[in-house]
């Protein structure tokens, strides 16, 4: 037992598994079923999965529509009302808001943006996408608290929540917005049941967290000061676990944001986010650009709100007086009803003229235009650089890219052999100097490079990913790794995997390096991280479409505005987490550092990145999810992988393709996330 | 051996009266289902046996067998190392921990029978709990944070507001009233933990080395201050602490622990003079002598004739002060308590009974350096 163990920890089982991968590369001709998974060995799981939603939808689809017809009704109402209300006084409101919040700056942030959106003339949709906002977040936050305060009280139930909650928020965003489409009908209501789904898990989870984190004994105090547990509760627990859980209702405000906006693919919803896809997908890109403007401004505006709440001081009212204490509510209340009435007078204060607007897009279009068409040589050249020498290799393999057309020559028999003895050298090399580790990784990459990830035998590629959670993980890991792609073979969607991975793969490795130094530069110089900051928080902020816009402009639908888009979401942990990890390494290990003789250089990367390299990892982790969330939304500008596969099951209403894509980019996000965590935490021991 | 050291007739200042709380065979054991242990009579047979058995067993008894009284108005003090139980004992009197086994009896009253509701009154109205990092609640102002109790009983807000004034004079808060606990300072922040534990008037108070988290400047300061407000209110006080130094300065009797059983029980002179074995002795071997025995425990053996007539020293004077008084006098000194003569010490009664417990030590250290007299100093 224990030598079978020894054996596949080490090499030999490595090394058998790149001689069984060279074996099937070398007859794939007559193996091709190890190159591409048959159809009939497929288990027909689509049908089976829409016909069971049929089902459904004959038994208990009534139920299904009259609770959204229920729900649709108080929608309407809230829509309504919040149309209702002069923009002026939204105006108003929110400034005042923002002042009494977090004074004059987000004061004045909030009243341009708010006023932006005004002037550019989409107030309506703008109001109809808070509509369900407002809606969603007190329904998300109630349900959240509960479950959370559920999972706090029993161990039991905690350990079915986590994973429930997990999996909510891995599931690609549109893999949920069929089953609402088709369990609860059209409209506006889908995006308010999606929006309810994804907003959920980050109440629940600093719920539980900040419930879980009250100090002991504080609790113990509370119960000796003789409270019955509905005391202990409500004033002990909650109030000193108030920070988490306000903390939750940010991240619930912004989740439920940013899935109305996703929402609004379906259409027929008139609202802010529908606008922005209409633009994106008529390639309007001034519109595009002016409208991605206002989803960003409402984010951040929301963000900062909320944020603010969170993390205010507790300050002492008792000696207020009752118009001292409420002051900012009452000047709120003055002026909500001072503008209503002065807007029956003064009709703009409520109707902004259409002569008023100014909307500059077609303006912003021809320079747009302009300034592609004065770079387009350079944007060309990137384009090709990336397209031919980096993504190309790794998708298809250098067999397939190298050509007169692309690299100018062509990949002779002589020139493979040479790359055969060259990547054989490199790995004789690395085993030499580095150990048998790189050696592997070197071959590995030799063999990938050459046949592309499409043409790697999956019985290898899968049999690899199962050692490698093996070594990470233990038996438990494996089991789950085989399980997984077990999942993507049996269901054919093991081709479509693979070009998930691939993207997402060279954009982690990209978010990575970039982001990590940048992380390090912003972790020595304080100017960088001055810069950066607010930056990564719009990044963050930002709902996933709007990141798109500007790639889209520039360089046009494809796979690489994808790579882009992606890159731009994913980087932010990654300067975050590389940041924060070094800057937390111990001032005595450095002065250790410092006194043993070492360069700045050698300081960073012997004392100050193995340090902090546990949270570097964790940073690399996060890295991970983001890029496989956008992923999901870069399909709207042309990928070809579970992704797209995710947006056509949704287009075409086929449930089946849709949840089994979904579930597979949920499959390959948790596995990617369990082992990330375990290297990490492995790192830290150590 | 767990058994506490038979004590003199005078050891507890109260104790021919009624203890106020009566601990009796308390056992607690983490671990899963330890109940299963106390099905048959083991426990009263041999209990250091079934602990060992248990830990055996990966079990973690807490607490083994613990019995003690404490008098009204004592100040009754656990002390052990960090892990030896003492929270532990202390978190099952108030039933903050669900004890294994065993009776806790209070005012003759057995708390372990009382449900969750009596629970509640007997917590609002005779137990006072203090802790070690004082367990204030972050969000309410120190007025808040002392009134918490009584608002919880639904007091009205009048009678609220005196005995928080009342609680606040008695700690020394005045003028911080509204302060939130992040902008006070560690000792002000126990101060707070004090007057709320003391607004609800309790009869027994059970305080969690609540001096251990200070500097110790301020905690020589607060021991001080403890002491006269047990003057005032002659509370039934169970004291955990790790600090022996801080035990000889509060306490009336201490417990020592050890792994979760009882060393021994006595006045701090007893574990000093009579340690029941080599650990008390190795515990107590830092303690200054000479500021901890007075006049009355180093009496000569044989009263010499007219011993009486000699210039008379009180019973509680400290040997610190003796010193210098006995220094030239071969006679010695009459020894007096409340005006009647007890008996005499000598410099040769004083000297025997210090060799006395640098032999004691000698035994413990196996020949290590004992401590002298001068260390002392
Ligand atoms: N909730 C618990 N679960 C398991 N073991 C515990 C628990 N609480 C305390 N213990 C163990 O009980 C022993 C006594 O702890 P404690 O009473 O806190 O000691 P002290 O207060 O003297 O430092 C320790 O070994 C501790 O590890
Ligand atoms: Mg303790």
């Amino acid at each position: 037992m224990n030598g079978l163990r020894h054996w596949f920890s080490g090499v030999h089982a490595w090394a058998a598994l790149i001689a069984l991968t060279l074996a099937l590369l070398i007859f794939r001709d007559a193996l091709a079923w190890s190159v591409r998974y048959p159809n009939e060995w497929v288990v027909p799981l689509t049908p089976w999965l829409n016909s069971g939603m049929n089902w459904v939808i004959d038994h208990f689809g009534a139920y299904f529509r009259a609770f959204s017809d229920t729900l649709a009704v108080v929608m309407r109402l809230v829509r309504n009302l919040i149309n209702a209300l002069p923009w002026s006084v939204v105006l108003a409101l929110v400034t005042v808001a923002a002042f009494a919040l977090a004074g004059w700056r987000l004061a004045l942030f909030s009243f341009a943006a708010v006023l932006y959106m005004v002037v550019i003339g989409f107030w309506t949709q703008a109001m109809n996408s808070l509509a369900l906002v407002v809606l969603s977040v007190p329904i998300a936050v109630i349900i959240g608290f509960a479950i959370g305060t559920l999972g706090f009280a029993s161990e039991r139930a905690d350990r079915a929540i986590r994973p429930t909650m997990d999996l909510l928020q891995t599931v690609p965003a549109f893999a949920y917005l069929l089953p609402i489409l088709l369990l609860f009908g059209f409209g506006p209501v889908v995006g308010l049941i999606a929006s309810l789904l994804y907003a959920v898990p980050p109440m629940v989870r600093n719920t539980t967290l900040g419930l879980r984190s009250v100090n002991a004994e504080t609790v113990e105090a509370g119960r000796m000061s003789g409270a019955t547990t509905a005391q202990l509760f409500w004033r002990v627990q909650v109030p000193c676990a108030k920070r988490q859980i306000l903390l939750g209702i940010n991240q619930t405000t912004m989740a439920a944001f940013s899935m109305v906006i996703i929402a609004s693919i379906i259409g027929g919803t008139a609202d802010i986010g529908w606008e922005v896809l209409t633009a994106i997908r008529r390639a309007l890109f001034g519109e595009s650009l002016l409208l991605g403007l206002v989803i960003a401004l409402m984010a951040m505006v929301m963000d900062r709100l909320t944020a603010r709440i969170a993390v205010r001081e507790i300050t002492d009212r008792q000696d207020q007086s009752f118009a001292q204490r409420y002051r900012y509510w009452i000047i709120a209340l003055i002026l909500a009803l001072g503008l209503s009435l002065l807007a029956q007078v003064m009709p703009f204060l409520s109707d902004y003229p259409r002569e008023w607007r100014y909307y500059p897009a077609a303006q912003l279009n021809a320079a747009v235009t302009y300034i592609v068409a004065e770079f387009s040589t350079s944007i060309d050249l990137i384009k090709r650089v990336a397209f031919f020498y980096v993504m190309l290799p790794v998708k298809m393999g250098l067999e397939r890219t190298i050509s007169p057309f692309s690299w100018g020559f062509t990949f002779t028999d002589t020139l493979k052999v040479a790359y055969a003895v060259a990547i054989v050298a490199l790995t004789g090399v690395a085993w030499l100097r580095r150990g048998w580790r790189i050696a592997t990784l070197s071959a590995f990459i030799g063999i990938l490079l050459f046949v592309g990830i499409t043409g790697m035998p999956w019985p290898t590629m899968a049999g690899m990913a199962v050692l490698l959670a093996y070594q990470v993980g233990g038996r438990r890991m494996a089991l789950g790794m085989a399980a997984g792609m077990g999942f993507l073979l049996l269901t054919g969607i093991w081709q479509e995997a693979m070009l998930s991975v691939y993207l997402c793969g060279i954009a982690v490795l990209l978010s990575f390096v970039i982001g990590g130094t940048l992380g390090v530069l912003a972790a020595e110089f304080r100017p960088v991280s001055a810069v950066l900051r607010p930056i990564n928080d719009t990044l963050q902020t930002m709902p996933l479409f709007v990141i798109l816009i500007p790639f889209v402009m520039i360089f046009k639908i494809g796979e690489f505005t994808a790579l882009l888009a992606i890159i731009a979401y994913a980087i932010v942990p990654s300067i975050r987490y590389t940041e924060l990890g070094i800057r937390g390494v111990s001032p005595e290990a450095i002065e250790a550092g410092r006194i043993c003789g070492c360069t700045p250089w050698q300081l960073l990367w012997r004392v100050k990145l193995p340090l902090a390299s546990p949270v570097i990892m964790l940073g690399l982790n996060q890295t991970i999810m983001y890029a496989i969330v956008m992923l999901v939304i870069a399909a709207l500008v042309g990928t070809s992988d579970l992704g797209q596969m995710v947006y056509i099951g949704l287009g075409d209403g086929d449930f089946g393709v849709g949840i089994i894509a979904g579930v597979g980019m949920a499959v390959i996000a948790m596995l990617a996330d369990r082992m990330m965590q375990t290297i990490s935490r492995k790192q830290a021991r150590n | 051996m767990p058994t506490a050291a038979p004590e003199p007739a005078d050891a507890t200042p109260a104790a021919s009266l009624v203890p106020k709380l009566s601990c009796k065979n308390l056992w607690k054991v983490y671990g899963s289902n330890p109940q299963h242990w106390f099905r048959d009579n083991a426990v009263t047979t041999d209990p250091v046996a079934l602990a060992q058995g248990m830990r055996a067993k990966g079990l973690i008894p807490a607490a083994v067998n613990v019995s003690f009284d404490v008098a009204k108005g004592e100040i009754f003090v656990i002390m052990g190392l960090s892990g030896s139980g003492k929270s532990t004992v202390v978190r099952c009197l108030s039933r903050l921990v669900e004890p294994t086994y065993g009776e806790i009896l209070l005012d003759g009253e057995d708390l372990l029978r009382k449900s969750a509701r009596e629970l509640i009154e007997i917590r609002r109205h005779k137990i006072g709990m203090v802790f070690q990092n004082f367990g204030l609640m972050p969000h309410l102002s120190v007025i808040e944070n002392i009134a918490f109790p009584l608002r919880l009983q639904g007091l009205a807000e009048r009678e609220r507001r005196s005995r928080v004034e009342k609680v606040i004079a008695l700690v020394g808060l005045e003028g911080r009233e509204k302060s939130y606990p992040h902008q006070l300072s560690g000792g002000q922040q126990q101060r707070v933990g004090i007057a709320r534990s003391l607004a609800t008037e309790p009869e027994l108070w059970l305080l969690d080395e609540p001096f251990s988290a200070l500097d110790p400047m301020i905690r020589r300061q607060m021991q001080d201050e403890f002491l006269s407000i047990q003057r005032k209110l002659r509370k039934s006080i169970v004291f955990i602490t790790h600090d022996f130094l801080e035990a000889l300065r509060i306490a009336d009797r201490i417990m020592l622990m050890r792994d979760g059983q009882i060393v021994q029980i006595g006045r701090p002179v007893d574990l000093i003079i009579n340690p029941a074995d080599e650990y008390v002795a190795e515990f107590t071997r830092d303690v200054p002598l000479v500021r901890v025995l007075k006049a009355a425990d180093v009496l000569a053996e044989k009263v010499p004739e007219g011993s009486a007539a000699l210039p008379g020293v009180d019973a509680e004077t400290t040997i610190e002060d003796l010193l210098p008084m006995l220094a030239g006098r071969h006679d010695g000194l009459s020894v007096t308590r409340s005006g009647q003569h007890i008996g005499c010490v000598t410099p040769t009664s004083l000297i025997d009974a210090l060799a006395r417990r640098a032999d004691l030590h000698g035994a413990a250290m196996r020949g290590t350096k004992s401590p002298a007299v001068g260390d002392a100093g």
